[in-house]
């Protein structure tokens, strides 16, 4: 059961929420002109990866609305949410999949900090 | 069996009620028409009267959903001001004003209510002044009910079977939530605090699963002596 | 036999409140506060099980939930659960419990013969004897395994109880309320962060319950007694007795199981829920469940009579109760010690036989101060007794502890009690990912990291000392509240503690014998699954090194109890047989829940009328009235057909179907999905998602559609209708409503945004009527003024809004039957009036209201699919004979491109076809197949049937079917093979509508 936050009602649980799977895969333009490779990249492959996902949910039981989000697969914490249409946030390399967003953040301004009061 | 079954009730209501030419049996349905011929999903049910929660249906509240482009300055003021005031932009939010509720569900979508039959003419107020901007206004006032919920157990009965956290320091008066109650979906807004620790909230849950939700409540309420 | 072990003026509990319970038949009598397994150890039963394989007496080893033997069955009849652990069932008046796991009963018992018969119970036992011949499991292993098993009963009545559920969130959730767990939630408490505190005990206290220790100079039952009164007095702190954390999953969702009335025992009145299972979202946790104590692995270590060491204290303090007179305890650590000195002082004659060669320190100064013999540097090397322990022999060891250094001498003992040293309760921490770390000097597995906001305190933590566990539980509620954003993160001060200092610990992990391991003594490690250390090495011998491996060829902490008390002494056996260290052998992963779970908790409410909802539509207490018979379909309750006396459900269906199509029919169709759909881009849409075209469409009038996927297949389909220029009515199929909502809001959302188009599921708002037939139009005349019903003023496929029955109406020309039409669509508060208005005035018109089979048979006849069941998601439209609904004018549609791909544009393809048995009495099984000879398989199957009816209006029994390349075989003859083997059905393909051909009818 995971928390997931929507982008507009906040963080919700998992069974508001259905999956949409990979996200950014766009339906192409001129589906006549395709060869029948490219219509079935279009409708079977994703990448599937170990690690830094991006993905589509709705909010199907909340606000209805959808939304992409960044998850890893390992851990199955998000790294961070974004509305439809927003761009696609970039991933530190050295994200362990461990923090969220704020969390990788903070700790970044933390280490940064000559005075931080690291523990 | 002294009460008397819905056959029974409805032919006193002056429903005719047979399949020609077989004669019904009776129904375990305890809800009969009104005087109007209507008939709301949760008509002659009563939930538990006093004790530390009560529920009753607000059958027929009036409904329309309302959609437009939050951005589009035309449409906001068109409709704020048939409402008479500013629709709701904050997430799971309502705002108040002469009767009318104005529910915000997703940020293109709105939930309003108003009192019984006010529905129609303000249908009728909104498509006039949203005339050729793009919105969209359904009446949805017998695709759902309400049932009222209130108690100092009003918010333990909720989260029998309510995911989201409705403590009062993350859920007051004024916020709404579409959010389920075990298998039903349902649409929650509180209405407003009372001074013993308990909230009074409407539930708005869609006519097929009204029984299946009041059924949850009553049997959820035994055990503070409802 | 009268409570002859209580210890005069000793233990927590209520003298005042004598209770009467029953244990295998007999009666006894206990105390308030007792629970089952110290109100027997007060009336002396050692006795009160057998083990699993052996069948060997077994007797009470601890006094939590780890306990592995005294697992009983209690109560009776629809009452009765198995595998309770008689440690953590509170006494209440009136308690039975039976023994389980021995017939005929728990003194003698037949199954001991295995003991006898041991040598063929090895590891592996069960796989290498009934591996072979393999249709043998089901009729007979299976049940031999089943009855030698015997882990308890099933109820076999309706559970009587009420059951709850609870969703609840917080800031910090501490499991365990010992001393760290209630210095944590005093700590985070303070702060005002929302606190839930779990403790599986019916008191808070933990092992301070069992201690004589004082805290700030006060008696520790005084310090518990301030905390969880001050805890109680903090409006957001939940304090959650008798309470167990039982899962711990991801994002910090937890699961709780309350025994909210298990210790009152069976009640009449089920209001108040037996138990609550409570599903919590926790910003932080904190992990406080203690440690519980490791036996010893030596000789014969399984007789009734040897207990953990701090199981034996707790019964001395806690309860008052001595476990023996004259009680031996065995260890490697002074932890023990304070047991040997408590049990001293209730007069027992104590001895200790310590592991190491020269214990020293306050407490080995103590107990010899009290006159307790200590034997040095020695092992327990065998014991005597069956039902019941009466000696033990004891022999000093060598110097690497692995042989004996002398011959071994006798003690006579009715218990040992013995401290192999402490395995921090690392479950919930596993349970959440977190990994596990060896700690050398502890020799035990203490919690590493976890990706979730968790932290682990006190015993829990490998922190044994009690002025540890205080100042870690302080710190940890403290800091967890700060993260949660409560407080500064500084914790209180801890209160002040004696600290008895502890030597350090010899650790053997297996105790030698005067025989060698496996031969006539058993040394037990897992005592509820029977295996011992002999097991491990015939498993590495066989080649099951690996953890994973030697649990489950040696079932090794596979039992209810999940090993608590057995896990890392079997890695400590394999390691050493593999020469290793204990963390390069591994550990197993802990999994939920952490104790037997009932699944009356975890069911709740959610059962009889709650279990599924059941939907209803307006007219509902219509057909309840009238006698309907019910079909699932989804959640809907439709009525499936109306039998009048005596009619079966052939007579009752052929009966609507004949009178829908002579006279009139009224079908009650507000199950449809229904989709409001605005805006100027509306018709657009409707142009990718349908297959045919919606520009073209004149408003007020309808147009059937099929939707497809991007895999080109049918997956719903219905009647769209035009209300206004940017203004549709969509309906879908019954089941596909919710579907088809959520793609069309899909593809909106997700690509197509600058689409200006609003959809809003209209489905229940609206009840419907559907009256069709010959007389549809009279009857419809007769419920309406203000629509011409005149087919040739209202056509097919129009719509007309208006007044019908006296509600207002919209009225939608659409056929399923193929018979001239109407949908009439009211306000669903109207439908239940409308409806029995319909049924009274259609009476003179020879109206017959219809259910589902009905409905299906009739559009059967005129070949309409339904889909879902002639269709199952590899089924084009061209698949189905509908190329005519398939644009070719339109450049694109959802679905459209799949159409051109080889598999789908092949020949040979299954198509829809009707399907006709030579013998007209013969209705097809539906999911027959079709061969083209019948013969011995295999044989190629040519497809199969998807609708199968007996039509009164054709005549004889009609039916559909996929057929490969089906189109082009209408009046080839197959055959449809019977389930029986030997029937054979020959069929003929036909066009599939059977009735109408012309279509004549839909215009009456």
């Amino acid at each position: 059961m995971l928390t997931i936050k929507c982008p507009w009602c906040g963080e919700r649980e998992q069974i508001e929420f259905t999956a949409g799977g990979e996200a950014h895969i766009a339906r192409p333009e001129n589906t006549a002109e395709l060869s029948d490779e490219e219509w079935g990249a279009y409708i079977y492959t994703r990448t599937n990866p170990k690690g830094v996902h991006y993905e589509r949910w709705v909010h199907s039981h909340g606000c209805g609305k959808w939304f992409n989000a960044v998850r890893h697969t390992v851990t199955d914490i998000f790294w961070d949410v974004y509305k439809i249409g927003e761009e696609k946030p970039a991933v530190p390399e050295d994200w362990d999949g461990a923090t969220t967003r704020a969390q990788y953040q903070a700790a970044t301004q933390k280490t940064a900090a000559p005075d931080g009061n690291e523990k | 069996m002294a009460e008397p079954g819905v056959t029974q009730r409805l032919a006193a209501a002056g429903a005719a009620f047979t399949d020609p030419p077989a004669e019904g049996t009776v129904s375990t349905e305890p809800g009969a028409l009104d005087a109007a011929g209507t008939r709301s999903p949760l008509s002659g049910l009563l939930g538990p009267a006093g004790g530390p929660v009560t529920f009753e249906e607000r059958p027929f509240v009036g409904k329309l959903t309302l959609r437009g482009d939050p951005s589009n300055a035309d449409f906001m003021a068109a409709a704020g001001k048939v409402l008479g005031t500013d629709i709701p932009t904050d997430p799971c939010r309502f705002v108040e004003h002469d009767g009318f509720r104005v529910h915000w569900i997703g940020f293109d979508n709105w939930l309003i209510h108003v009192p019984e039959g006010a529905e129609g003419p303000l249908k009728t107020k909104l498509e006039a002044a949203l005339e050729g901007i793009h919105s969209a206004i359904v009446d949805v006032s017998d695709y759902y009910t309400v049932i009222r919920v209130q108690g100092a157990k009003a918010r333990r009965l909720l989260q029998k079977g309510c995911p989201i956290d409705l403590h009062p320091r993350t859920f007051g008066p004024g916020q709404c939530a579409g959010t389920v109650f075990h298998h039903a979906a349902i649409f929650l807004a509180q209405t407003d605090a009372d001074t013993d620790g308990g909230a009074s909230y409407d539930i708005q849950i869609r006519w097929s699963f009204a029984r299946y939700l009041w059924d949850y409540f009553v049997d959820g309420a035994r055990e503070w002596g409802g | 036999m009268s409570q002859s072990y209580r210890i005069e003026g000793k233990g927590r509990i209520d003298r005042s409140k004598p209770i009467r319970f029953t244990w295998n038949g007999r009666s006894y009598q206990g105390y308030q506060g007792d629970t089952l397994a110290s109100a027997l150890l007060a009336n002396g039963v050692r006795l009160v099980g057998r083990s699993f394989k052996y069948h060997r007496p077994r007797g009470i080893m601890t006094a939590g939930s780890e306990e592995p033997n005294a697992v009983v069955q209690l109560e009776e009849g629809a009452r009765t659960e198995p595998n309770t652990r008689a440690t953590m069932a509170e006494l209440y008046d009136g308690l039975t419990a039976n023994a389980q796991n021995c017939w005929p009963s728990v003194e003698f018992d037949v199954g001991a013969l295995n003991a006898k018969l041991s040598r063929f119970f090895p590891a592996g036992f069960y796989y290498k004897t009934f591996m072979w011949p393999a249709a043998l499991w089901e009729p007979l292993y299976e049940k031999i395994i089943r009855r030698a098993a015997g882990m308890g009963e099933s109820p076999e009545e309706i559970d009587p109880d009420s059951y709850a559920q609870h969703f609840a969130h917080c800031d910090v959730l501490i499991a365990g309320g010992g001393p760290a767990g209630l210095s944590a939630a005093l700590a985070a408490g303070r702060t005002g962060a929302r606190v839930i505190l779990a403790d599986e005990g019916a008191e808070f206290g933990g092992s301070l319950l069992a201690d004589t220790v004082e805290i700030a100079g006060k008696p520790a039952a005084d310090w518990i007694a301030e905390t969880v009164a001050e805890l109680t007095a903090m409006p957001e702190v939940t304090l959650l007795p008798r309470t167990t954390v039982s899962a711990y999953y991801d994002h910090n969702f937890l699961t709780l199981t309350e025994r909210v009335t298990d210790h009152m025992g069976p009640r009449a009145d089920d209001s108040v829920p037996r138990q609550r299972f409570w599903k919590v979202r926790a910003k932080q946790t904190i992990l406080a469940q203690g440690a519980i104590e490791r036996p010893l692995l030596f000789a014969d270590n399984d007789r009734p009579g040897v207990m953990l060491a701090s199981a034996a204290r707790t019964y001395i303090n806690r309860y008052g109760v001595l476990p023996g007179r004259e009680i031996v305890v065995f260890t490697g650590n002074d932890s023990a010690y304070p047991a040997a000195l408590d049990a001293k002082a209730a007069g027992a004659r104590v001895e200790i036989v310590d592991l190491r060669t020269d214990p020293k320190g306050p407490l080995v100064d103590h107990a010899r101060a009290q006159g307790i013999e200590i034997h040095a540097g020695c092992g327990i090397t065998g014991t005597r007794g069956t039902k019941a322990l009466h000696g033990c022999d004891v022999a000093p060891l060598s110097e690497d502890g692995k042989s004996l250094a002398d011959e071994p001498f006798s003690i006579g003992c009715d218990c040992i009690a013995v401290a192999g040293g402490w395995n921090p309760t690392v479950h919930l921490h596993s349970q959440a990912r977190g990994k596990l770390s060896w700690d050398d000097t502890k020799q035990c597995f203490v919690p590493g990291y976890c990706q979730w906001p968790t932290r682990s305190a006190g015993a829990g933590n490998g922190t044994f000392d009690l002025a540890g566990c205080l100042d870690e539980g302080l710190k940890a509620g403290a800091a967890a509240a700060h993260e949660a954003g409560f407080g500064k993160g500084a914790a209180p001060e801890a209160p002040a503690v004696e600290l008895s200092e502890e030597g350090p610990a010899r650790q053997v992990w297996i105790v030698p014998s005067d025989v060698p391991l496996g031969h006539g003594k058993k040394h037990f490690h897992d005592h509820q699954n029977d295996v011992t250390a002999a097991d491990i090495h015939l498993a590495a011998r066989e080649g099951y090194v690996s953890v994973e491996h030697l649990k489950r060829y040696t079932t090794t902490g596979m039992g209810t109890d999940q090993g608590k008390t057995s896990n890392v002494n079997a890695l400590a056996v394999m390691a050493d047989i593999r020469n290793a260290r204990i963390p390069e052998v591994g550990t197993t992963t802990f999994r939920p829940p952490y104790v037997p779970t009932t699944f009356g908790a975890i069911g709740g409410q959610n059962r009889r009328h709650l279990f599924l909802q059941e939907r209803t539509t307006p007219m509902h207490a219509a057909h309840v009235a009238n006698g309907a018979v019910f079909e699932d379909v989804g959640d809907w309750k439709r009525p499936w057909y109306f039998p009048r006396d005596g009619e079966d459900m052939h007579e009752a269906v052929q009966r609507e179907c004949r009178q829908a199509r002579e006279t009139c029919g009224l079908l009650d169709a507000s199950t449809l999905g229904k989709i409001d759909i605005q805006g100027p881009d509306a018709a657009w849409f409707l142009n990718m998602m349908y297959t045919n075209k919606w520009d073209t469409l004149a408003v007020g009038k309808g147009r059937y559609g099929v939707m497809l996927n991007e895999h080109g297949m049918v997956i719903d389909d219905g009647v769209t209708t035009r209300l206004a220029e940017n203004h549709f009515h969509m309906t879908t199929t019954t089941g596909g409503a919710a579907r088809v909502l959520g793609m069309l809001e899909e593809w909106l959302q997700t690509e197509w945004p600058e689409r200006q188009v609003y959809c809003t599921s209209v489905t229940e708002q609206w009840a419907v009527c559907t009256i069709t037939g010959p007389n549809a139009k009279a009857l419809m005349a007769d419920l309406t003024d203000d629509i011409d019903v005149d087919p040739a003023n209202f056509p097919f496929l129009a719509y007309r809004t208006g007044t019908v029955a006296g509600a207002p109406a919209r009225v939608y020309r659409i056929s399923f039957t193929g018979d001239l039409a109407y949908e009439v669509n009211v306000p669903a508060r109207h439908g239940l009036a409308v409806w029995t208005t319909i049924l009274e005035r259609g009476r003179k018109h020879g109206l017959v209201q219809y259910g589902t089979e009905t409905m299906h048979v009739l559009r059967a006849e005129k070949g309409f699919i339904i889909v879902g069941q002639d269709t199952d998601g590899t089924v084009t439209p061209m698949d189905l004979g509908m190329n005519w609904i398939v644009s070719k004018k339109k450049d694109d549609f959802i679905g459209k491109r799949s159409h051109s791909r080889s598999d789908t544009a092949r020949e040979g393809r299954k198509q829809l076809v009707g399907i006709m048995t030579e013998d007209p009495n013969v209705v097809l099984p539906e999911g027959a197949h079709l061969v083209n000879q019948p013969g011995k398989p295999p044989i190629a199957m040519e497809g199969h049937v998807t609708s199968s009816y007996m039509s009164p209006n054709v005549g004889r029994s009609i039916a559909l079917g996929l057929i490969k390349g089906g189109r082009d075989r209408i009046g080839d003859t197959l055959h449809a093979p019977m389930m029986d083997g030997k029937t054979v059905h020959k069929v003929t393909l036909t066009e599939p509508v059977f009735f109408d051909k012309e279509g004549k009818r839909t215009n009456g």
